[in-house]
This record gives structure tokens, sequence and C-alpha cells, in this order.
């Protein structure tokens, strides 16, 4: 066989190990436990203890942390592994490596000496973000809470004070934050495919008119989109994981292999499905879906805020239109 | 997860593509717009040339499911049509797995030498999806089969050497047990031909059974055992034999003209354009997935469907919004002064809403989906 599209070996053995993990520590009710704040540090301790936070400076692939990041979303964990992986990469130090010291990233430039709504910025330790023509980490002492959000994420304000090492020119904050996209992609394929996974479970057991709903075809239409667009999410994150730097752009020809196009295209695909798949599996629980007793709402909510902590997506497309066909 | 083609494949890539370059002219295209023919018969002699039509066929040639994804790949980016070849290649598969020694070798060579093509009788006018419940009848007659009903969607059947004909044989058992496959000359007596022009130019055929004799030689398969043939011919697409990336000729299309007006630098039209780029790249990469289950020596029929229907609901999206984007323009069609992309705009929004209904609708691929992928129970239909 001349093409592998199949998780390597590796890969496999990353996912058993995040599955089985998320499974016994994180089913929903500990999500659910920690919201507000969406931070429950007994199970970052835990997850700690796995070697998970080291993962992304000790050889794993961008592809092994992608396959460990859907885990995540499959259970919505309360933790910033996806944060801490990527801000780990561009500032590999020790005491990143075994979670003593959480990191994160910031997604926009500082701007009067603060980051704004800075994602895991309300437990991170350090964050790794643009501060003029430079791309800093700076370790300050984290918040503890911070505004209360649609997806109960720890987002904060972080100043720019504090104990800061330089890690290279601003420029240097593309291939950053490709991977914190890249990332959050595989997250929200795993929201996506818990949502679809809650929908068709709902859909054999609730009765009405005397049926399973899972009988109508209309309802049954309403899932059966889905999984195509988590697979095509799925695999254009791995895409994006397997490409490294600049790379073919010809969208004649159906030939993209640049990462920050990728990891662009991932992001917003990725969470326009998770959004969509949310949706649908929300509609079909009728008004249960709509309760905060059903796990449903939880995923609902994590997948736009997990993917809006960015940008509005047509914001995104533009910045992918420039990459692909030039700036205007 | 390994996204690369080894130099093999690429190299088999540019095989393609250097015939289609010499082959594939803006006359040639033309002349299908033309005649309602979709189909040139140069690339199909200057790909059987080279060894590339047998070499494509399932189980006669090296019938490597990459392969097969990139050749009809190459073909759709370059805005071939490429159907009536797809048919053929098809049908070659299933002769040469179900058929007799003597059809193998009477029919076969006509089709990989690109001299001639098949054309598929399956729907009828009161049956498309529910193709199991068709009645054109064969009643054996001595030593001969006659057959009498009409076909439709017929498409290529007015210039095609060969049929390949869904008959019922047995009208009183369950109606998947009662069906014959038969391939037989179309210059039998008694076969008839009625154009059928669509909205979208190409020519399809609506064909007519009166009598038609044969013998034995015509049976394809097993007599009663027509569903299976038809099983066969569905497992050796696969998903990879084109109609999974039409969005990429017509974003390049949307994309000259977009440069050309000065489109490109509205927000609205870079944003689309964009997620249109990433549909494509989805569509690419779901087909590639199909190839790649094949070529492992699965059978890709569900991820086939979610193929299909994301490749061509995201093409009608991308259709609607570039001929929106494109005013007044996007309705002009082909050789009018200011036609959006000479008039490809307008063609596409003509073309697109049959991919949602040929080769199995968008809702009978989300039928398979739910109750063979999601294990959702029967629907009550």
């Amino acid at each position: 066989v001349t093409v592998d599209l199949g998780l390597s070996p590796d890969q496999q053995s990353v996912e058993e190990l995040f599955s089985t993990f998320f499974a016994k520590e994180a089913p929903p009710s500990v999500a659910r436990a920690a919201e507000p704040l969406g931070f429950d540090r007994a199970l970052w301790d835990r997850l700690a203890e796995t070697g998970a936070p080291g993962m992304g400076v000790e050889g794993a692939t961008m592809g092994d942390l992608v396959v460990a990041a859907e885990q995540l979303g499959r259970a919505i964990a309360p933790v910033p592994l996806v944060e801490h992986l990527a801000a780990s990469r561009a500032h590999p130090v020790p005491e990143l490596c075994d979670g003593s010291t959480i990191a994160t990233i910031s997604l926009r430039p500082a701007v009067d000496g603060v980051w704004s709504l800075v994602p895991a910025g309300a437990v991170a330790d350090v964050v790794v973000g643009v501060d003029g023509d430079e791309l800093v980490a700076v370790r300050s002492e984290a918040p503890g809470s911070g505004p209360r959000n649609h997806a109960a994420a720890p987002l904060a304000d972080r100043p720019t004070a504090g104990l800061r090492t330089v890690l290279g020119p601003a420029s240097q904050f593309d291939a950053v934050l490709a991977e914190w996209q890249v990332l959050t992609a595989g997250a929200l394929v795993g929201i996506a495919a818990a949502a679809l996974d809650l929908g068709v479970e709902y859909a054999k057991t609730r009765v009405q008119f005397g049926v399973p709903i899972g009988t109508f075809q209309a309802v049954q239409h309403a899932l059966a989109e889905l999984p195509g667009l988590i697979d095509g999410a799925r695999l254009l994150t791995h895409k994006a994981a397997w490409a490294e730097g600049p790379g073919a752009i010809d969208t004649g020809d159906n030939a993209v292999e640049d990462q920050v196009a990728l990891a662009s295209m991932a992001f917003v695909f990725a969470g326009d499905v998770a959004t969509h798949a949310t949706d649908r599996s929300l509609h079909v629980h009728g008004g249960y879906g709509f309760s905060e007793e059903y796990d449903i709402q939880l995923f609902y909510r994590r997948a736009r805020g997990w993917s809006l902590v960015l940008d509005d997506p047509a914001a995104e497309c533009r910045r992918l239109a420039d990459r692909l066909f030039g700036a205007r | 997860m390994d996204f690369s083609l080894p130099p093999e494949v690429e190299a088999y890539r540019q095989q393609i593509r250097a015939i289609v370059a010499r082959t594939v002219t803006p006359e040639r295209i033309e002349r299908c717009h033309q005649t309602g023919t979709f189909d040139i018969p140069e690339l199909n002699q200057a790909l059987a040339a080279e060894g590339l039509i047998e070499r494509a066929v399932p189980g006669l040639g090296k019938g490597d499911p990459i392969e097969l994804w990139v050749l009809f790949n190459e073909l759709e980016k370059a805005q071939e049509p490429f159907d009536a070849l797809a048919v053929s290649v098809m049908i070659a598969g299933v002769v040469n797995r179900v058929g007799t020694e003597e059809q193998k070798a009477r029919i076969l060579p006509s089709i990989i030498e690109g001299r001639s093509h098949v054309c598929m009788g399956y729907s009828e006018p009161d049956y498309g999806s529910d193709v199991a419940s068709i009645t054109t009848r064969a009643v054996r007659d001595g030593d001969e089969w006659v057959i009498n009903g009409a076909k439709m969607w017929t498409t290529m059947a007015h210039v095609a050497d060969w049929l390949i004909l869904l008959t019922r044989t047995d009208p009183d058992v369950p109606k998947h047990r009662g069906l014959t496959m038969f391939i037989l000359p179309m210059d039998t007596p008694g076969i008839s031909v009625e154009p059928v022009p669509t909205m979208a130019t190409e020519r399809t055929n609506a064909t007519f059974y009166d009598d038609v004799r044969v013998g034995d030689e015509a049976v394809l398969g097993e007599v009663d055992g027509g569903w299976s043939v038809m099983t066969v011919a569905l497992s050796l697409e696969r998903g990879v034999m084109g109609g999974t990336n039409p969005g990429v000729p017509l974003l390049r299309h949307f994309r000259e003209w977009a440069e050309a007006s000065g489109a490109i630098t509205d927000p609205l039209v870079r944003e689309r354009m964009a997620r249109v780029a990433i549909d494509n790249e989805v569509a690419k990469l779901l087909t590639q997935r199909s190839a790649w289950i094949a070529a492992s020596g699965g059978t890709p029929g569900l991820e086939g469907s979610m193929t299909k229907i994301f490749a061509t609901e995201a093409y009608q999206k991308a259709s609607r919004w570039f001929m929106q984007s494109a005013g007044p323009a996007g309705i002009l069609q082909f050789h009018e002064d200011g036609a959006a992309a000479d008039g490809w705009i307008e063609y596409d929004a003509r073309h697109s809403p049959v991919t949602t209904i040929y080769g199995g609708t968008s809702e009978i691929n989300r039928n398979n989906i739910a109750e063979r992928h999601l294990g959702l129970p029967k629907a009550r239909r």
C-alpha cells in the first residue's frame, strides 16, 4: 500500500492510553463539577503522573499530540493540556515537562501590557505570547479566576509583567499559533465525535409514537450527515499535523501542503463541524438537550467557546485567504 | 498518517497529466458542450496507447485503487468529462470478474483499447433509487432470451458499443432475487435510443427494448444473480472514480474571474474562496481515504457514501456562493461578453444539481449511513 491514512502503532498506543485515562478519570461529571472555572487541579496532577505534559518536547509527533487532543475533547476534560503542549513546544524547559508548571499561549499580541482573554490564563503559571516585536515567555502569578464564559473555560487577561524570557522575534508566533490551532482542532473533533455518539444513543433509546425516534428518517438524516464531516475534520487535522513548515499552496490544483494554511483550515473546519454536530445532537435530544441535566449542553457550549476564543471564523477565513491567494 | 504520495505514484500522476495536457484541449471541451456528448475519444485512445485503461481496470491490470483515484482526480481537476470512461473501466472490471472467458475475449479488447464505451441500463422511468423493483423483462424462449421494457438515464447509449442491462427474469420471488444482468452489443435489433436533453447540456437517453433477442452469451453472471453483479460493480467503483472534487476547477475559474474583475478584494468573496478551498481539501482527503481503504483490502462503501454527500453538497454551496458573488456576470453563459469565467460559473450552477442525485441520492446514502454505520433502527418508509 502506497498511502497510509491509519493511525501509526505509536498513535494507537496514545489513543488507548488517553481514552482509558479520560474514561476513568474524567467522565462528563468531572467537567460539570469543574464549572464555572473549568479547571480540575487534581485531574491535572493525575494527568501529569502519566507524563502527558511533557509529550510535546519528548519525542511525540504533532500527529501523536492530535490523537491525545481528540481524546481530551471527547471527555471535555477540564485540564489545559492543549494550551500547555503548544506553549511547551515553544518554550521547552524542564518544569513544563513534568507538569509542575502550567503554561499557555496568548492568542493575541499584548496591548498596553495586557494579553486579553488568554486560554487557560486563569490557571497557567507561564504565558507565551507576543509583546511588541518579541515572542516571550512570562512567569507570573495565575489569578485563579476569570470572566464567566460560554465554555466554562479558564480564560483570563494576563499582564506581560513578570519573570521574562525572550524566545525570539514575534514572527515566530505564526508557527506557535498554528500548532495551537491544530491541537485545538483535534479537541474539537473529539467534541464532535462525542456529540454524535450522545445523539445516536439518545435516538436509539428515546421512544415516541411507540417507536425509538431513531427510526424516523428526519432524525436519522440529521445524524447521518455528521460522520463524514467528523472524519473529514479528523483527516484535515492530521494532515495539518503532518505538514512541516512552509509548503505548496496551489488551490487550483488542489495541492496545499503548507503548515500554517492547513492549520488554519483544520481549525476553521473542525470548529464548524463541532458547532454543527453539537447543534444537531442537542436538537435530537429535544427539550432534554436544553436542560442542564443532560450532558450534550456541556459539549454544545465548549464547541463554540473553544473555537471562538480565537476569532470570528470569517475573520480567520480572510487570513487564510491571504495565505492561499495572496494579501490584497 | 502519511499524506505524501510515493515517487512511483507521483510519476504515474505526471504521466496522466501529460496525456491530459496533450489531449484535453479547449476545443474538445467546447465540442462536448456543443454536442452534448461528454467524452473525448482522443483522450481515451491516448490513455489506451500507453496501456493505462487496462492498467486501471480492477482485477485485469494493476487495478491499484490509489492509481484509480489519481487517474480520475487528474481528469476531474482538468474538467475532462470522465463519466463515460469511468463506467467503461468499471464495467470492464465486472466482466473480468464475473464474465465467461468467451465474454472477456469478445468484449474487453475494445474497451481497453479505448475504442468502445459501455452504457448502463439500470434505472427505469418508474424505478430510480428503488432499482431492485425494475420491470424490464427477459423471458426464456428456446435457446434465446427475449427482452422487453424501457430504461432511463442511459447516458452514452447513442455512442456506446456495449450495453449492460438489468432485467427481471423471475417476477415471482422477492425483488432482489429475480434479476439477471445482460451485456450485449448496442446494435442488437430491437434497441432504440431517444435523446433526453438536460439542463447541463449533457445529453442522456431513454432506451427502449422491443423483442430484443439474445443468447446465453449475453448473460453476465448467473441467471437470477443480477443483484450480486450490481454489488460487484459498486464494490469496484469504491468512490474513487471521480465526482468528489468538482469544486477544484470551480474555484480555479472563480478565482480567475475575481482577480480580473477586482472582486478578489471583497472580504466576503475572500471568505467564501477560503471556505471553498477548505471544502476542496476535505473532499480530497475523504476520497484519498477511500482509496487507502480499498488498497488495504477493505470495501469503503460507507466511506464512499460520506464522501459523496460531502463533496456534492459542498460543490452546490460553492456554486451558489460564486454565482451570487459574481452578480449579473454569473448568469451569463459561455461566449457572452462579460460572462464570469467565460461562462463556467453559470455552467456549474446548471451542472451541480444533478450531483446529489445520480450515482445514489444523498437521501439513499444517508439511509445507508444511518442504518449501517450509526446502527440506527431500520427506518419506517
